[in-house]
């Protein structure tokens, strides 16, 4: 039986100590007409050696393609020493830390990812984090709402430049909760928030306006101005970021004269695996004086009863399993064993590897539009600073090329054409440092027979 | 134990040392003139973030020390009631992290993901087969998100009707905390109902409960009280009968793994804690995977995305092919890792495996419960079976030694044994849920009896030692109060911190 360790000695011993006659007995309270009759339907259990086959030969048969894709999950390198210590089992069998006495190892942790995370993006409190990107982008929404003190507003304002599957999980998790979204356009020339148009909601009640930076398109906001505008509306900002940027850019704190209110975004670029979309993690840290309106877990730092310092979970008055229906949320756990990945990978980075990191990536995905814009039929759709990520308009349709670049074994970027049909075939591609000048000459060579191969077809 | 705590990484932190392995490689020497190139000033960050800057080696440590200072199913017995703290075998973590599957971008084509989907195809037909739903959706990423995914779903299904007015959420004063804050975060209003003296919904407040604002009800059972709701079958004709769906929280789905299935028992939408049942880890708290299941009726409305087997091989159902979803609750597909490591765990227990995870869990706790009551601890319900939990009250001990839940809690730490749940469900005072799993030996349960038995001694003989426990740990017992007053959410240096008190 695997991972049940009873000798019949055990069971017969035990059923005498219960004096139940059999362990059958034991289930006499449930109502016979409701037992299930097996489990056919699944198949017979497999030993250790052979689930190992099993998967091994599915994990080859998906492969290690050569990858330019980005929007929303980035290829770092991680280091060795990140999952080797994550998944020590101390960190990957011990539960959410109720019993602080027993887990001072998972609360220090937590502070001392919330003092990573408040410094790297400019603020001054962290929670211990959140499912991931999106989900945090609608709590965010809501917590803006929970905090706007001018107005019970309900509406929102996310731009087209923030990631479609951030605004579609806002949608689904805050809609329900009587939240609007409102939608601004993008000029068409810098792929940036359109001033004009979002001038159009100037005095208007409006709880809060989403930033992404950069944003979906790798194109960076004029953060500041955005910022200002917003919160001379009264409405509060919200900034959507990636977290590895912020070793070179503007962190939300310092945005504009105020900074921004409440910032989140995607964690997986710090030392998260891709692994198919997760597990990751999402961030969020605000400022001091919105603190109790934060949903999720929070540790603070305290004293035992001989004065020593210890941590533990703090502000729990906010949560489901002592407020019930009025939570501010009904998360109940974070992620935190990607939480600890993380605090372990900006630990190894450090203020000088995250920026260098930050930096290559910038530079790398500039090679790369350098290349492929060389090459007829391909050139780079907006204007403008960019971070690691780039739009590029072909004058052939996207879905054949990426098929003829996958058979080539480069996965060669995002095709944008559902989400966004107004500017034709268009693809969205990212080099973070993980790519090498070689990579990039294999991915232009690739592009360039797949695009005369379309031309000639 | 006793460690000397572990200091703050920052203060191992010099200015100028650097991991230097894992700077990116020479050959990028010109990319910060490239950032000052593409950036305008204004954009740029002036001051550095607040990062250790230290070893490899010193990081190393640092987190190896920590790891140390916590309690973890793979160093200690953990027998916390309702969290299925089972052990979370070696295998499903090696062959979740397989090379190919750590590297698959979320947006790379079906078609570079069969393997991958293979699996998550499967698994979602198991989930189907052990819970007796229809469909499956594996996108929430945790309970409380499939409690949300599952009442969103119920909304979603009266709406379609028509059948506008119905908001109202029904939930057993004994539910867990999460049931009414997702009913509120999916716009419903909660009712909250008791429970008799045994345990069982008190069917008479049910009737005066459901009516035509009735959206559901959401029911876990076994219970939070540790024990099978008996009147499951009225539950649902009087729900149902009032236009209302059933939903069943999967928390304790490891007691009835093979004897019973939520579907079985006329639940229509149920979650399932993957990270409790099925073995994933709880990494301290995350992530965990909520997938959800649905009766037939309900399943347009799944969150998306779905796998699906056809023709060409395995694919995603995304918002196109399930118009009526109640859409996408990740950015991607959920947390695709943890989904793997709960294919490899249903994989290697097969069907003979799963059907014993019930039976075995059941009987370690019935027998933990008949020897905790024969060494003088009060059951919370004394003429039920237990579960795969059961709930031991302190009351008497409170009144007469002031000795709390609590005490007992912190004095099993210095035993080497986690603490069972501590006050939950609320409706029981001063109780211990108590939920062993089935992967612990009679030796383990039998030296947990041991140290119950002399807690409750020294309950009579000392009850002021018992009340300053824990002694061993890496700290005593925390100032919770300052904790939440003088917050100090993030390290800041020793002068900084002494200037801002």
């Amino acid at each position: 039986m695997p991972f049940i360790p009873h000798t019949e000695d055990d069971i017969r011993s035990m059923l005498a100590t219960i004096g139940a006659p059999s362990i059958e007995a034991l289930f006499d309270e449930i109502p016979p007409a409701l037992r299930a009759k097996g489990l056919d339907g699944i198949p017979p259990g497999l030993s250790e050696m052979e689930i190992g086959r099993l998967m091994s030969e599915r994990a080859r048969r998906d492969g290690r393609p050569l990858s330019f894709l980005g929007a929303g999950a980035y290829e770092h390198h991680i280091p060795s020493a990140v999952w080797a210590i994550t998944t020590r089992g101390e960190f990957y069998s011990a539960y959410t830390p109720y019993q602080a006495e027993a887990s001072q190892g998972t609360l220090q942790v937590i502070h001392e990812y919330q003092t990573m995370m408040a410094s790297l993006t400019g603020m001054e409190v962290s929670n211990a984090s959140l499912y991931d990107g999106g989900s945090a982008v609608a709590e965010a929404a809501l917590m803006a709402v929970r905090a706007h003190r001018r107005s019970k507003s309900l509406r929102v304002i996310v731009p087209s430049t923030v990631n479609p599957d951030y605004r579609r999980v806002a949608l689904s998790t805050a809609g329900n909760q009587g939240l609007r979204f409102e939608t601004v356009p993008y000029v068409r020339d810098s792929g940036c928030i359109d001033l004009a148009a979002l001038g159009a909601y100037a005095g208007e009640d409006i709880a809060a306006l989403v930033i992404q930076q950069p944003n979906f398109f790798g194109q960076l906001e004029d953060v500041d101005a955005l910022t200002d505008w917003a919160h001379a509306q009264g409405m509060l900002v919200i900034a959507v970021v990636n977290p590895t940027s912020l070793a070179v850019l503007e962190p939300p704190g310092d945005w504009g004269a105020k900074g921004a209110d409440i910032c989140v975004g995607e964690g997986q670029p710090l030392g998260v695996p891709l692994s198919s979309g997760g597990p990751y993690f999402g961030f969020m840290t605000t400022r001091l004086e919105l603190v109790r309106s934060m949903p999720g877990r929070i540790v603070g730092r305290t004293v035992d009863l001989e004065g020593r310092a210890g941590y533990t979970l703090t502000l729990q008055a906010r949560e489901q399993h002592i407020r019930r229906g009025k939570a501010t949320s009904n998360i109940c756990t974070n992620q935190g064993l990607l939480m600890t990945a993380a605090t372990i990978y900006m630990t190894l980075l450090g203020p000088t590897g995250l920026a260098q990191i930050a930096e290559v990536s910038l530079a790398r995905t500039a090679q790369l539009v350098a290349a492929l814009t060389r090459l007829p039929g391909v050139q780079v759709a907006f204007t403008g600073p960019r971070f690691h990520e780039a739009v590029l308009r072909l004058d052939r349709p996207v879905a054949g090329v990426l098929r003829a670049l996958e058979a080539q074994g480069v996965l060669g970027g995002v095709d944008l054409s559902a989400d966004f049909p107004e500017l034709g075939p268009a693809l969205l591609v990212c080099a973070t440092e993980t790519k090498t000048a070689a990579d990039i000459e294999r991915y232009a060579a690739a592009l360039g027979q797949a695009l005369q191969a379309s031309r000639a077809a | 134990m006793n460690q000397t705590l572990e200091k703050s990484i920052f203060e191992y932190s010099r200015p100028g040392r650097v991991a230097a392995a894992q700077l990116p490689p020479s050959g990028s020497e010109g990319a910060a003139d490239a950032v000052r190139a593409a950036l305008p000033e204004a954009l740029r960050r002036r001051k550095a973030p607040l990062l250790p800057e230290v070893s490899e080696l010193d990081a190393v440590r640092h987190f190896t020390r920590l790891s140390q200072l916590n309690f973890s199913i793979d160093t200690n017995f953990y027998p916390l009631g309702s969290c299925t703290m089972k052990y979370n075998p070696k295998a499903c973590n090696q062959y979740a992290m397989l090379p190919e599957f750590l590297a698959r971008h979320p947006r790379a084509p079906e078609s570079q993901g069969q393997g991958f989907l293979e699996c998550m195809f499967e698994l979602q037909e198991m989930l189907k087969e052990v819970t007796g739903m229809s469909a499956v959706s594996l996108s929430p990423m945790a309970g409380a998100h499939g409690e949300f995914a599952g009442v969103a779903m119920i909304r979603a299904y009266h709406r379609a009707r028509g059948d506008l007015a119905r908001n109202e959420i029904i939930v057993p004063e004994a539910a867990h905390g999460t049931n009414p804050a997702t009913a509120t975060m999916c716009g419903c209003v909660v009712k909250e109902i008791p429970v008799d003296a045994e345990g069982d919904v008190d069917l008479a407040a049910l009737e005066r409960a459901v009516g035509p604002n009735t959206a559901g009800i959401m029911l876990t059972n076994p219970s939070t009280l540790g024990v099978f709701e008996r009147k499951i079958g009225e539950v649902a004709r009087i729900v149902h009968g009032a236009g209302g769906l059933l939903y069943y929280d999967g928390a304790n789905l490891n007691a009835i793994l093979g004897k019973v299935r939520p579907g079985d028992m006329g639940f229509d939408v149920i979650h399932m804690n993957l990270h409790k049942t099925f073995s994933t880890p709880h990494g301290g708290g995350g992530p965990g995977a909520g997938a959800v299941g649905v009766a037939a009726r309900l399943e347009p409305f799944l969150p998306v995305p779905i796998v699906a087997h056809g023709e060409g091989g395995y694919r995603w159902l995304a918002e196109a092919e399930r118009p009526q979803s109640i859409g996408r609750l990740s950015a991607f597909m959920g947390n695709a890792g943890v989904l793997l490591r709960a294919y490899v765990y249903m994989r290697m227990l097969g069907r003979e495996g799963m059907s014993r995870v019930g039976e075995f869990a059941t009987l370690n706790a019935n027998y933990l419960q008949a020897r905790l009551r024969d060494a003088g601890y009060e059951l919370a319900y004394p003429t039920r079976r237990a579960s795969h939990e059961f709930i031991v009250t302190m009351k008497k001990q409170a009144r007469e030694l002031e000795v709390t839940a609590m005490d007992i809690a912190k004095r099993l730490l210095d035993h080497g044994f986690h603490a069972p749940t501590t006050y939950f469900p609320l409706l029981v005072p001063e109780c211990l849920l108590i939920e062993p799993t089935e992967t612990e030996s009679k030796e383990t349960l039998d030296a947990f009896v041991e140290a119950m038995v002399a807690i409750l001694a020294e309950a009579q003989a000392d009850s002021a030692k018992l009340k300053g426990a824990p002694y061993t740990m890496p700290v005593r017992r925390l100032d919770d109060v300052r904790a939440a007053k003088q917050l100090e959410l993030t390290w800041k240096p020793p002068q900084a911190a002494t200037m801002a008190g």
